[in-house]
């Protein structure tokens, strides 16, 4: 057989072999869909008897829907603002200064992307409990700033790292101090990694459940990560169909931001600063 | 990475000696980096200290000793070692991590990137969307899709059915291999979008010379492109071993660490000792046997990438 031969037989083999991965991935949330769509739901994949928005319209309430909304919006943007202002400012002198402390910092701060959050959740909770600050809602946002602030450090700094530096000189040259050297020079020039380093913080706090589990309380604070489990088990009867139709609802402004970051930047947009040293 | 530094630090000296940065100018530069060093010590350091310290106590969550904690010494540490449930939970959690993690994404990720560079186009675009959508989903979304997946009733039971198999209720008989293959759906994006990169970056002409040299295509993959992605393979190991060692929510929403304690991980041990059963004590000191853990993990990933570049 000839090569080009060979390589179309490569390439169905590969492709059958995606399609049916691709198939096995979405097979479990092809109950979210359905589910959403029948007022009967259950645990089972069922067509609908008759396929409905029932399950959307009946959530469609301040308890149910907007307020969790509004939390977590509050919670994950106010968690991408910290982290943005806190690791412009930091990743600044860091990457633009000389010191011997620079490296051992971004060594601490490299090692701290790594600890495993939810093990620190027990402590978290007893120092909120010292501190009186257990079902507050900006304690929360810092707490979850800081969980991801190792990670924007190390982006933004990358980023900084590979804008370069004649531009400030310029700037410095006519006077302008160091700071404003960032605010003039870099800031407009690493406009899109910041927009990137902002998605991916906003993601990570909109889809996180286990830092507002346990520190806010009060169901007029939650987000929907947390009010979903109100659908679970509480009442007795699970409306499952309810349950799903939060699912997608609370689902879709991830999928937005994600689609919007993976188009401009490429699929590794998230890994772009973790990877690279 | 090292050549522009070193031209940095030039043209800093020529800046400094031009426009006169006072030493107050130099002590000061260094003042925006304070926020994110507050943050850090309050948020992260401070909780690790309080792990460690309370754990030789026997703080509560309620009653007498929520107040005022006792110094008990290791004896939390000894209940952990004489306590069957620990060293259990240890090896559950060792078992999760090496099938999902270590074995499971690790491979499946470098498969399908391997695939998707070999296949059309439109098919790996649609089956990079497929599995990075239970990537990116909340994570609660995706532990609710993985349970009514698993469930007695659940779609993988259907699936069986319609090819005359007996189903049986995997939450329950077998909770390790649902949460063990829910981890696998929902973390392959990561190593997935991680060898895609690193195999992007691979030069074309080594593995042509190495077709041209009559070099079959397994022959390839183990002798040219696995040495040189070799790095992205230790990295990405690093990176989504931690990442499973914390996974909680979960676990937690398909089988809450049952049925009796057959899928207790650490970190939902350490929940479940801590809020449950009110023991602080006890549950700090699990939760410092995971930052232990991970720590080892996180040192060795900081040396690895210092490795790389020096």
């Amino acid at each position: 057989m000839n090569p080009k031969g060979i390589r179309r037989r490569t390439r169905l083999a590969a492709d059958a072999a995606l399609a049916v991965v691709a198939l096995c991935f979405v097979l479990p949330l092809l109950w979210l869909v359905l589910a959403a769509v029948d007022t009967e739901a259950g645990h089972e994949i069922n067509w609908p008897a008759s396929p409905s928005f029932a399950n959307f319209t009946s959530i469609l309430t301040p308890d149910l829907l907007f307020r969790p909304l509004a939390n977590s919006f509050l919670l994950s943007a106010g968690t991408a603002c910290v982290n943005l202002v806190v690791a412009v400012l930091a990743a600044y002198p860091l990457s633009r200064f000389q010191s011997r402390f620079n490296k051992p910092y971004l060594y601490a701060v490299l090692f701290a992307t790594s600890l495993p959050i939810t093990a620190i959740m027990v402590p978290v909770y007893g120092l909120f409990v010292q501190l009186h600050l257990l079902d507050s809602m900006a304690a929360t946002i810092f707490f979850m700033a800081t969980t991801t602030l190792p990670m924007a450090i190390w982006m933004t700094r990358n980023f900084i790292d590979s804008i370069p530096l004649e531009l400030e000189e310029a700037a410095w040259v006519d006077g302008a101090s160091g700071m404003m050297g960032l605010r003039t020079v870099v800031l407009p020039l690493m406009r899109q990694g910041l927009g990137v380093v902002f998605i991916f913080v906003f993601i990570q706090a909109w889809g996180n459940f286990f830092i507002p589990f346990i520190l806010l309380l009060s169901a007029s604070k939650q987000p929907a990560a947390v009010s979903i489990f109100g659908f679970f088990g509480q009442h007795g009867a699970v409306a499952y169909g309810q349950l799903a139709a939060f699912s997608i609802l609370y689902s879709i402004p991830v999928l937005v931001l994600y689609a919007l970051v993976s188009r401009g930047s490429g699929d590794s947009f998230a890994l772009s600063g973790a990877m690279k040293g | 990475m090292s050549a522009p530094k070193i031209r940095n630090f030039a043209s800093l000296r020529n800046i400094g000696s031009l426009s006169n940065v006072s030493s107050l100018k130099r002590s000061t530069r260094f003042l925006p980096v304070v926020p994110s060093v507050v943050l850090l010590v309050l948020f992260l350091l401070a909780p690790v200290v309080w792990s460690f310290v309370s754990s030789f106590t026997d703080v509560s969550l309620s009653g007498k000793s929520a107040r005022n904690p006792v110094w008990v010494g290791l004896d939390n540490y000894a209940r952990m070692i004489g306590d069957p449930s620990f060293p259990a939970s240890v090896w559950l959690t060792v078992v999760f991590v090496a099938a999902s993690a270590v074995v499971g994404q690790n491979i499946l990720g470098l498969g399908l990137a391997l695939l998707m560079s070999r296949a059309g186009r439109a098919i790996s675009a649609v089956a990079g969307i497929a599995v990075v959508s239970a990537w990116i989903l909340p994570e609660i979304v995706a532990a609710f899709a993985a349970y009514a997946y698993f469930n007695r009733d659940g779609t993988l039971n259907q699936l069986l059915a319609a090819i005359g198999l007996e189903g049986t209720d995997w939450l329950y008989s077998f909770p390790m291999t649902a949460i063990i293959l829910a981890n696998l759906w929902r973390g392959t994006a990561f190593s997935m979008l991680v060898y895609r990169a690193a195999l992007a970056a691979v030069p074309r002409d080594i593995s042509e010379a190495a077709l041209m040299d009559g070099a079959g295509s397994w022959q390839r993959l183990a002798f040219i492109t696995l040495p040189v992605i070799r790095s992205s393979i230790a990295t990405n190991l690093m990176l989504i071993t931690l990442q499973t060692l914390a996974v909680f929510t979960l676990i937690w929403i398909m089988t809450a660490g049952g049925p009796a304690n057959a899928s207790t991980t650490l970190p939902v041990l350490a929940y479940q000792e801590a809020f449950k059963f009110g023991d602080i004590g006890y549950g700090t000191a699990v939760a410092s046997v995971i930052i232990v853990i991970g720590s080892v993990f996180g040192i060795a990933y900081v040396r690895l990438l210092r490795q790389e570049r020096p």
